[in-house]
């Protein structure tokens, strides 16, 4: 997605406040996006938390400013940052998180995002957002500026299914109509979902992407709510079920009193075999894959 | 003028005027916030006086002096809470009924600033290692927005040992953000025993001059020194060396390890306020 990242900020450019930090990253994929800030393009250099500071400070004094590095070393490096300076301010400054789960498979666990949305769901103010696929990033990126209080966007490579169309972005979005369970994917694993089942039949699954957290910022639509009752609900995810969409949609079944039939997650597992490789690998190993789906949910 | 970052202490310029709409600290005016300080902290019984003993001039002389409508201040180290919020009530930002409310439930006045509420305090910080992030950033916005307008940022010596720190002294210089003065109050002590002793960056002007800053030292109880050190720089980020005493003012806790933490006796308050030595515990009690 940083293609269409750097995009959509390029269309962005004109705007006097924008200012853009990286933390020394986009080498060969945001040159046009440097080009077109001039001084308003700031290679902060390898320190997350002085950027991540720094923007806090330029967003109290009206500016635009938005960060980018690759996702742990954002939320994970910089969390007090994003904690004590953007999040107890409530100020606007919108975090950049390229490589989501584990995006940069053999690049090593250092470098996967498996708790991102978990432990930022904690914070008050904070907007997250996950494009499910690269058609959503620059209405994203939009709904990211536009947003009065902070946000965190985590980036991933979006998967359409072949033969089909991604909707029109929005936080909630109903992919494939069913009458089985109601399968809800977060992000990039919608795709992913997606293909899982596009070739059933009206008995199959209904799957829903989600690229908007969390749920007290970014409820489920009525449409959701009423097709849930009574169904088997499965949530998809490239993250660790701890704080977790699965987590937080389960507690808000049993607050709004919806009973669903059953509850199966698929989350991110880790690395259980304690060996490393491509993304698909580690999704493999998790379960998140499209075989792995279809047999979780007809056991 | 010196060009390359080094320690410097007979070549400090002049003092910039005192701009519009303030006006010189009067010494009677610092010695009645420190009683106010004393006293607040007394009631609250509540320690850290040491620290804000310490930064109280620096503090005072920048907001009366040189804190105009255009500039910023940052404390970035949040335990000197109250010598910030004495600071702000000596301009009339926060009454002195407030002050009694100083770290009890219900209080806008919390041991470290609050992040959000309080005129004059644009971050809440308390965590150390964050000010000097949040000083260059207002001072890099000031640039891209084409302002003027000086930013300080009050740092202690001990927050030096903090990774994000040198993290945004790299910043700042490379940016040569000349617009930004960053205080060090170096009183010598912290936590749980000297910055010599835990972790030592002595001697701190001569280690921080490697980076493309200018150094100046001062006696950070001198008011006619810390004018001439806090006087406007050129072209970087000016790095003044405030040579301080923990409890500066407390005969009985100046520079004592336990003024970080433990809380003021009557008796040592009325002796400070009294100037009366002999009232105090004494430096060996």
């Amino acid at each position: 997605m940083r293609r269409e990242l750097c995009a959509a900020l390029v269309a962005r450019a004109a705007r006097p406040d924008l200012v853009f930090l990286t933390g020394d990253l986009g080498f060969g994929a945001l040159e046009p996006l440097r080009d077109a800030l001039g001084a308003r393009f700031l290679n902060a250099g390898i320190a997350e938390q002085n950027m991540i500071g720094v923007a806090a400070a330029l967003a109290s004094e009206g500016l635009e400013p938005w960060t980018y590095t690759i996702a742990p070393f954002c939320y994970a490096r910089a969390f007090e940052q994003i904690r004590n300076d953007v999040c107890l301010h409530r100020l606007p400054v919108r975090l950049l998180a390229n490589g989501g789960g584990y995006a940069y498979g053999v690049m090593g666990p250092t470098h996967h995002a498996l708790e991102d949305y978990g432990i930022l769901s904690t914070l008050p103010s904070l907007r997250i957002f996950v494009p499910a696929f690269d058609t959503d990033v620059a209405a994203v990126v939009e709904a990211a500026g536009g947003d009065p209080g902070p946000a965190y966007v985590r980036l991933g490579r979006g998967e359409v299914p072949a033969g089909c169309t991604a909707p029109p972005y929005a936080p909630w979005r109903r992919l494939r109509a069913g009458r089985g369970p109601i399968v809800v994917a977060v992000g990039p694993m919608a795709g992913l979902a997606w293909s899982a089942f596009a070739d059933g039949t009206e008995d199959g699954p209904e799957v829903w992407a989600v690229s908007e957290l969390p749920l007290s910022m970014s409820p489920p639509p009525r449409a959701f709510v009423e097709a849930l009752s009574g169904r088997t609900l499965c949530v998809v995810e490239e993250h660790v079920a701890q704080g977790g969409l699965g987590q937080s949609l389960a507690t808000w079944c049993l607050e709004g009193g919806i009973a669903v039939a059953g509850f199966r997650p698929v989350a991110a597992a880790g690395y259980p075999s304690g060996t490393y490789g491509s993304q698909s690998f580690h999704r493999r190993e998790s379960g998140l894959d499209p075989e792995s789906l279809r047999q979780r949910l007809s056991a | 003028m010196a060009r390359r970052g080094h320690t410097l202490r007979a070549e400090t310029p002049p003092h910039g005027a005192v701009p519009a709409g303030l006006a010189p600290l009067a010494p009677g005016l610092l010695r009645l916030a420190r009683w106010r300080l004393l006293a607040m902290h007394r009631t609250a019984g509540v320690g850290h006086v040491g620290g804000n003993l310490s930064a109280l001039d620096a503090m005072m002389l920048v907001h009366h002096e040189m804190l105009a409508d255009a500039d910023r201040f940052v404390l970035s180290k949040g335990h000197a809470a109250g010598a910030l919020y004495v600071t702000l009530w000596s301009r009339g930002l926060i009454t002195d009924a407030e002050l009694d409310s100083f770290h009890t439930d219900g209080t806008r006045l919390p041991g470290h600033p609050p992040a959000r509420g309080l005129p004059g305090i644009r971050f809440g910080t308390g965590s150390l290692g964050h000010g000097l992030s949040l000083a260059g950033g207002l001072a890099l916005a000031a640039r891209l927005q084409g302002r003027e307008g000086r930013v300080f940022c009050l740092t202690s010596d001990g927050e030096w040992q903090e990774g994000s720190t040198l993290e945004a002294l790299i910043f700042c210089a490379h940016r040569r953000l000349s617009n930004l003065t960053i205080l060090i109050d170096h009183n010598r002590l912290q936590g749980f025993g000297t910055t010599d002793e835990v972790a030592s960056l002595d001697p701190i002007g001569r280690v921080l001059a490697g980076f493309s800053v200018e150094i100046r030292e001062a006696d950070g109880h001198d008011l006619p020194a810390m004018r001439r050190a806090l006087a406007p720089g050129t072209d970087r980020p000016v790095v003044v060396v405030l040579h301080t005493v923990k409890g500066h003012g407390v005969p009985a806790i100046e520079g004592r390890l336990d003024s970080h933490y433990l809380p003021l006796t009557e008796e040592q308050v009325q002796a400070a306020i009294l100037g009366d030595a002999v009232l105090g515990t004494g430096e060996n009690a």
